[in-house]
């Protein structure tokens, strides 16, 4: 992992509520550049509320978000992904009907800068860009090992390739931070050891931050720099695998001594 | 070559520049008798023909021979540079890439020896292998292979460097004997420490009695063996085969067997550097059967189970489609069944059978050719095991010229090779030219060639047991010569014997039947001394699964599905109807399966129970499940067995499992009295 100390995002107080509930209250944790940064917590702690927040999809009703060094109160979604952030979603997004290429090629968007006109005809300038936006999306196909399946309607491929091809489209858009909702829920060993793979290859070949959800506490021991645990919306610790794995307040969320939490499965 | 599409291509003057000066020239070399004195040939003869392809991010890339010869020379640099000596051996693990080619060519061209092994072999068996052949380099194609050979390093003393190609993953790797191996081009124009001149006298210095390399064979009945084939082995083969089936520069294959096996080698190597045509490699091994579409080669080799999954893909496939599809290639395979093969082998068919089968080329068999990439072949092999009559008809039947070939790795993999119009699931044909065949007092296949190998690696005592100072080597299969001069394969020498009451009983005959028909995968057939022939079988989880999908019934995982009731009647009403084919046939008649079981998994080569080529190693699998057998043979309907089962975590865990076991009907042999194998085969008793 190559976390090299720089500070690349920071979250600091953030406060968010759906009427009545408390979803976040007085977050702060920070994510540096090039480290796997994992947030995980029982069953309604907040995470995808925190995830939402970081990409500008909920607006924190208090708090900051200091990211590359500029700080906002909020962010709207299209300007964090100009700035370089991209996601997964918890439940697959995808355009079901378009190919596994084609999917892929929409992370492009942000990217391609286009003229109406030309692009119609498909000539000159936009046959080259198209060429070399294609180019970029074949080394994620290569990267992810999906050739087999980049003419197939993603619909139609099961749950661990959707997962893949969803990270691909994220990667295609050449983030430097990738957020990755639950990344590995829904698939069996053999597709996680794969997906946790593809994450260490990324942030190593890319030199991507990554920061995820997920609940399998096998892999997250395994595959994070730090982790921050939330647990009704409150962070209850923050360090390294060995730390998170040694703390009370941690043991006790996650074996339900106050409340029946669950295991977080 | 129908609408399969086109790749690549002849490349005009100039497009093919080699990036280090003009390609060598092979004069003074003193003979074509080895594989990188061809190469500096080619260069020379056909430099613009195309010698290697691989897509890779989706475009197929292609390789002119002389940009091969700066590709080889680039790499024998490197590993020259890092001190790779006359002599030694050089490992190569990976998936079919052409570095890889390239890098045993360039091993060949110092004089070092090539040692392709199987890339989904575990550390273990690659530690044995390493140590076995004293590999003083390793060349691995990505980490997982690197991860291996770190593991096992520490037991073989002999491994120095260990080469990669594909740096994914391996960027924080710090080991010093670590290195990658870059492809040449897009790389700029590198320095090349060994300049053209060198590399032509180093290449001089090589002769066609030098060891070629050395391959491991399948050890379906025991341990794997390292055989060595020297140059003149291969090449000898080589220029047969060429000769008799007339392959010339202008033939496309797809190089997707394993290299460790002597089939790819013979095929991507011995014979693409004989006749100099082009060898295209997969972009993945889960691509190969578009690649295959995109290629459109005009020579394929497969090994029977390849054959059997083209051929129950296409069944399993036309269960789906719609009425009328259904009943068109319902139809027009009937008729091909009739007419097909008879027309492929120039036998007499009516006029009104020949031109509905013409019609039937236009509606059925020409797209299905073309959807499975088989437009252009213009040869077919089959070889490693024995293939299914069945599977054997259906794909001639279509109008693909396949054809049985009959070899070991001891014998270059060509001993015997049907002619053109001889094609039958019988025989395996006649010796190929050059090749003289003999059957032995125990019933043993004999054979003696320009293909017959060297020795085994460090094994002396075994090489002296194989091969007589005459010449002649022992195969291990049991077998006989029919009137025609056409060798029939009964099985394993060891294998075959006979059933309590003196009956012949060769597994792999009635195996063989069974193959890949409805819902059976895979059986293995017992009865050796014993009163009858029981079996396991393993069902085809993709189509059985599509039966009970469209039944109903409810599964989850194979076991849940080779476990239920109707599963159990489906296998069986199989069985019962390939044991009334095996009733007509005298002398298998009295070898119909009686007893059977379904396994709860199927069989992998990870869990020992088939060999890396996939054959099955049948006496491995008694041993394993001895247990089942033991209920096979006792008259109980049904028990409970600690079976292994593979488990969540990609592990193998015992689990008490319940087997039920079902009994066919056999039949009276139509035929009665003895057999033609019977008076033929002296199977050891």
């Amino acid at each position: 992992m190559h976390s090299n100390g720089g500070v690349l995002l920071k979250v600091e107080g953030i406060a968010l509520a759906f009427g009545g509930v408390k979803a976040l209250a007085d977050v702060s944790f920070d994510i540096r550049k090039g480290e796997v940064r994992a947030i995980i917590g029982p069953n309604g702690a907040g995470k995808s509320s925190m995830l939402n927040v970081i990409n500008g999809f909920y607006r924190p009703h208090a708090g900051s978000i200091t990211y590359k060094g500029r700080t906002v109160r909020h962010m709207r979604p299209h300007q964090a992904a100009k700035a370089g952030i991209a996601r997964t979603f918890q439940n697959i997004a995808l355009f079901k009907g378009m190919t596994t290429l084609d999917n892929i090629m929409t992370g492009r968007l942000l990217k391609m800068r286009g003229n109406f006109l030309l692009d119609a005809l498909y000539v000159g300038p936009a046959r080259r860009e198209e060429t070399a936006h294609r180019a970029v999306v074949e080394q994620i196909i290569d990267f992810l090992e999906i050739q087999a399946i980049r003419k197939v309607p993603v619909g139609r491929l099961p749950y661990g390739l959707q997962k893949r091809v969803e990270l691909g489209r994220a990667l295609a858009a050449e983030p430097d931070l990738l957020l990755l909702d639950e990344p590995m829920a829904g698939m069996n060993f053999e597709e996680k050891e794969d997906m946790s793979r593809f994450i260490l290859d990324v942030n190593e070949e890319f030199g991507t931050t990554i920061a995820l959800i997920e609940h399998d506490m096998g892999v997250v021991m395994d595959i994070s720099s730090r982790i921050v645990v939330l647990d009704y919306g409150r962070k209850i610790a923050d360090g390294t695998p060995d730390e998170v794995r040694r703390d009370q307040a941690v043991i006790d969320a996650y074996l339900g001594v106050a409340h029946d939490g669950g295991k977080g499965a | 070559m129908g609408s399969a599409a086109r790749i690549g291509g002849e490349r005009g003057d100039g497009c093919g520049a080699d990036p280090h000066g003009s390609a060598p020239d092979a004069a003074g070399l003193g003979g074509l008798d080895t594989i990188p004195k061809l190469l500096l040939h080619h260069a020379k003869v056909r430099p613009n023909r195309p010698a290697m392809r691989e897509k890779r991010l989706g475009i197929w890339r292609c390789w002119t021979w002389r940009e091969v010869v700066g590709e080889v020379r680039r790499i024998a640099s490197a590993l020259s540079a890092l001190g790779l000596e006359r002599g030694d051996r050089l490992a190569v693990i990976g998936d079919n890439r052409p570095l890889l080619y390239w890098s045993m060519v360039a091993a060949q061209a110092l004089g070092a020896v090539p040692v392709p092994l199987y890339q989904d072999a575990g550390a273990g068996e690659i530690a044995d292998a390493l140590a076995c052949t004293e590999a003083r380099f390793v060349v691995a194609e990505e980490q997982e292979q690197v991860d291996k050979v770190i593991e096992i390093r520490e037991r073989c003393p002999r491994l120095e460097q260990v080469l990669y190609t594909d740096p994914r993953g391996l960027r924080t790797y710090r080991q010093p004997f670590l290195h990658e191996l870059f492809a040449a081009d897009g790389r700029g124009p590198e320095e090349c420490s060994l300049d053209a001149a060198s590399f032509v006298a180093e290449i001089a210095r090589g002769s066609g009695s030098g060891p070629a390399g050395i391959y491991f064979t399948s050890g379906t009945s025991g341990p794997p063996r390292a055989v060595v084939l020297s140059f003149d082995n291969v090449l000898a083969t080589s220029r047969a085969v060429i000769a008799f089936e007339g392959l010339t520069e202008r033939e496309d294959v797809l190089a997707y067997l394993p290299m460790a096996w002597i089939g790819d080698h013979m095929v991507s190597v011995g014979l693409a550097y004989c006749a100099g045509f082009c060898v295209n490699c997969p972009e993945s091994p889960a691509t190969v059967m578009a690649d295959l579409r995109e290629v459109g080669p005009t020579f394929f080799f497969a090994p029977p189970r390849i054959w059997d999954n083209i051929r129950s893909t296409v069944t399993l496939r036309m269960e789906d489609a719609g009425a009328l599809k259904r009943r068109l290639y319902g139809s027009f395979m009937r008729l091909a069944a009739r007419a097909g093969r008879r027309i492929l082998d120039a036998e007499h068919v009516g006029p009104d059978a020949r031109l509905r089968y013409r019609f039937g080329e236009r509606l059925v068999y020409g797209p299905l050719k073309n959807a499975l990439g088989m437009s252009r072949v213009r040869l077919a092999y089959t070889s490693g095991e024995a293939i299914s009559p069945g599977t054997f008809d259906f794909i001639r039947s279509l109008g693909i010229n396949l054809k049985q070939i009959y070899g070991s790795t001891e014998g270059s993999l060509f001993v015997t090779v049907q002619s053109d119009r001889e094609a039958s699931a019988g025989t395996v044909g006649r010796p190929l030219p050059g090749v003289d065949l003999e059957i032995g007092a125990e019933g043993e296949v004999l054979f003696r060639g320009a293909g017959g190998f060297q020795e085994y690696c460090k094994d002396p005592a075994a090489s002296l047991a194989a091969k007589a100072a005459d010449g002649w080597i022992q195969s291990g299969d049991a077998g006989f010569i029919d009137g025609h001069g056409g060798l029939h394969i009964v099985d394993r020498a060891e294998e075959a014997g006979r059933l309590a009451d003196g009956t012949v009983f060769a597994p792999m005959q009635i195996e063989n039947r069974f193959r890949a028909v409805g819902p059976i995968r895979e059986i293995v057939v017992f009865g050796r001394g014993r009163d009858y022939v029981a079996a396991f079988a393993t069902i085809d989880a993709g189509r059985v699964g599509n039966w009970a999908e469209r039944r109903g019934l409810a599964y989850t995982n194979y076991r849940e599905l080779a476990q239920r009731p109707e599963v159990l009647d489906l296998v069986r009403e199989t069985i019962e109807a390939i044991n009334r084919e095996l009733a007509q046939d005298a002398t298998l008649a009295g070898a119909q399966v009686r007893r059977f079981l379904i396994l709860q998994k199927e069989f992998d080569p990870d869990d020992g129970e088939l060999t890396r080529t996939r054959k099955l190693r049948r006496r491995f699998i008694a041993e394993k499940y001895a247990a089942l057998v033991d209920m096979l043979y006792a008259g109980e309907m049904a028990g409970e067995v600690d079976a292994p089962v593979a488990g969540k975590d990609g592990g193998i865990t015992m689990l008490r499992t319940r087997f039920t076991i079902g009994e066919a009907k056999v039949l009276r042999a139509t035929q009665g009295g003895a057999g033609t194998m019977r008076q033929e085969v002296a199977a050891p008793a």
